[in-house]
């Protein structure tokens, strides 16, 4: 089966299987760039969209996740849900809006046990330690402690109560005689259960939580906080001030304590007075 | 010998010969377990309770057992997460479970999917709807390589942003939003671009578990070929044809067993078979061998002691 006739049919079913292989891969492959490009939209979640405690990276967090939803099933609180088609959240990942229901940071954290691959970290066994975010004072112009009202209930709600969250006391200039009490969060301690955002009092929170990337700042590797550094080296890290020295004529000298320049001979009687000030001013009068 | 039955009158035979609950057996069994598992995962956030919580991807039965899609692992896997014991245990218990019965199993007894587009071959019949569009039953391979190597890319389950099959499960048990919208669009596709358009040709979720039906124990058997009167019934009822084509051949069949791994063993053709030419049987039994050794065993040696007999 040689002949010239056979080797062309050969040629030509081969070119055709080829020919029927690049058409596959092309249009799956089509397929696939579109995929992809969706899901490098859903990248970024909502700033609202808050992940269940030990969920870290969101990109690590979304090749972990499978969708299945057990930590959904055993939140107590009825706290997370699933992203459905439509929210802008992948699709079928946990999430929940702390104004809506916050986390009620569980003891014993039942939507880490339930998570069969780990996407939320088994090794979060304490809640306190949990990143789900980070509380914002976002509104210092709505809030009313900042208008001089005792509200405090943020302060009064945050589950790590006075760590999280402080109050400031500052004058109140307006009055003169009150005080503020401004709340402060502090990154160590906030958890990022939504608790103070679900119950300010105020018509829209003043105070939200944010993903942690949003919310955060970054001062710069190369600043050093010199009283922090001295704390670190148990003691100042520059030299000690040189007493200055004074070269004065004789019979004077410099008194440190506040006194100033002093004439020895002060008590002695002479025609010019004790005060050296006033030979000096003499043909002025 | 009858001839090919005519579109209109598909299903008519076998409910005359064995009445219209025998003709519709697996049909009813098959809807009632795909129902049931949507009714067991509704179970609990409706009535609290417990047996099997989660949804198609990973659940815990009766809260221990946990249960887990190994497609969705492996992308998952592939992503780069190194995943948990609880998750690996549960699809390997997955796989056993379907290495056993045979993968697209999966597919015709569990996927809600599959009410879907059985509706729209039900209504292609009813309507007479012939569209020439044909896609390669291959492609859904392709796709399945797509999905694992976006997965690698982006590091991110993709495929999971459209897939049908758990959108659907999930989005009943836990709130559909815009997921009938994908729904929609499969019996759109079905029903009017292409016979069997999406179980048949581009599932990568199929596709993956056909792959897992290479050894299944459970397969349906071309037992009574005698009997096939040629009217193509089990053609125009399966969901694979192709699976059937080489145990109906009247001549140099060599397996009555239909063992391709696209076989979704849903019975249809049991059903539709006005004289039960099919039946569900081990994968082992294939008519051809045991023939093949009787007609041995008639002759050359078991014969003589029949001689003998008439000697003695």
């Amino acid at each position: 089966m040689n002949t010239p006739a056979a080797q062309q049919l050969a040629r030509q079913s081969r070119r055709r299987f080829l020919a029927d292989i690049a058409r596959s891969a092309s249009a799956v492959g089509i397929l696939g760039l579109g995929l992809g490009l969706y899901s490098r939209q859903s990248r970024s979640l909502p700033a609202t969209a808050i992940r269940p405690p030990g969920a870290g990276d969101e990109i690590d967090f979304q090749s972990a996740c499978i969708r299945c939803g057990l930590c959904v099933r055993d939140c107590p609180y009825d706290t997370l849900k699933l992203a459905q088609p439509g929210e802008n959240i992948p699709l079928g990942t946990p999430w929940f809006e702390a104004r809506s229901i916050p986390c009620e940071m569980c003891e014993d954290i039942p939507c880490v046990t339930a998570c069969p691959t780990g996407a939320l970290n088994p090794e979060l066994t304490h809640i306190d330690d949990a990143r789900m975010g980070l509380a914002v004072l976002i509104d210092q112009e709505n809030c009313i402690a900042f208008q001089g009202l005792r509200c405090e209930v943020c302060y009064n709600v945050c589950p790590v109560r006075g760590k999280a969250i402080s109050l400031t006391p500052q004058h109140n200039e307006r009055t003169g005689k009150h005080a503020f009490f401004i709340p402060v969060v502090h990154s160590e301690a906030c958890t990022g259960c939504g608790k103070c955002e679900a119950a300010c009092v105020v018509e829209k929170a003043t105070i939200k939580i944010l993903p942690i990337h949003l919310a955060q700042g970054e001062m710069g590797s190369f600043y050093r906080l010199g009283w922090e550094e001295k704390k670190k080296a148990g003691g100042s890290l520059v030299t000690k001030d040189l007493q200055h020295e004074y070269n004065l004529p004789e019979g004077q000298s410099y008194d440190y304590e506040g006194q100033g320049l002093k004439m020895d001979d002060a008590n002695e009687s002479s025609p010019f007075g004790n005060n050296a000030a006033d030979a000096l001013n003499r043909g002025f009068r | 010998m009858a001839t090919m039955t005519p579109v209109e009158l598909i299903g008519k035979a076998a409910i005359l010969q064995k009445g219209w609950l025998r003709a519709h057996k697996w049909l009813l069994i098959r809807r009632f377990s795909q129902l049931s598992i949507l009714g067991l995962f509704l179970l609990g956030p409706v009535y609290g309770l417990w047996i099997l919580k989660g949804n198609l991807n990973a659940s815990l039965l009766v809260d221990v057992v946990p249960l887990t899609d190994p497609y969705i692992l492996l992308q998952s896997v592939v992503s780069g997460h190194l995943t948990e014991t609880t998750a690996i245990l549960g699809a390997l218990i997955v796989l056993a479970l379907y290495l056993l019965i045979g993968g697209r199993m999966y597919c015709s007894w569990v996927c809600p999917i599959n009410i879907v587009t059985d509706a729209s071959m039900w209504l292609r019949n009813k309507l007479n709807i012939k569209s020439s569009f044909s896609l390669s039953r291959q492609a859904r391979y392709w796709i399945l390589a797509m999905t694992l190597l976006s997965a690698m890319v982006t590091g991110s389950l993709v495929w999971e942003a459209v897939n049908p099959v758990s959108m659907v499960n999930r989005g009943l048990v836990f709130g559909l939003g815009f997921g009938w919208m994908i729904v929609l669009m499969i019996f759109l596709l079905d029903t009017f671009v292409s016979r069997r358009a999406w179980c048949g040709h581009l599932c990568p979720v199929g596709a993956f578990y056909s792959l897992l039906g290479k050894f299944s124990l459970l397969r349906v058997n071309a037992v009574a070929l005698e009997r096939c009167d040629s009217c193509m019934e089990c053609y125009a009822v399966c969901p694979e044809q192709k699976v059937i084509t080489p145990v109906l051949k009247k001549a140099g069949r060599i397996d009555s067993v239909i063992k391709d791994i696209n076989c979704t063993n849903c019975g249809r053709c049991i059903d539709i078979c006005s004289t039960d030419v099919f039946r569900f049987d081990l994968r082992f039994n294939n008519m051809e061998s045991i023939r093949l050794t009787e007609n041995n065993s008639h002759k050359p040696f078991n014969k003589q002691p029949q001689k003998r007999e008439v000697l003695s």
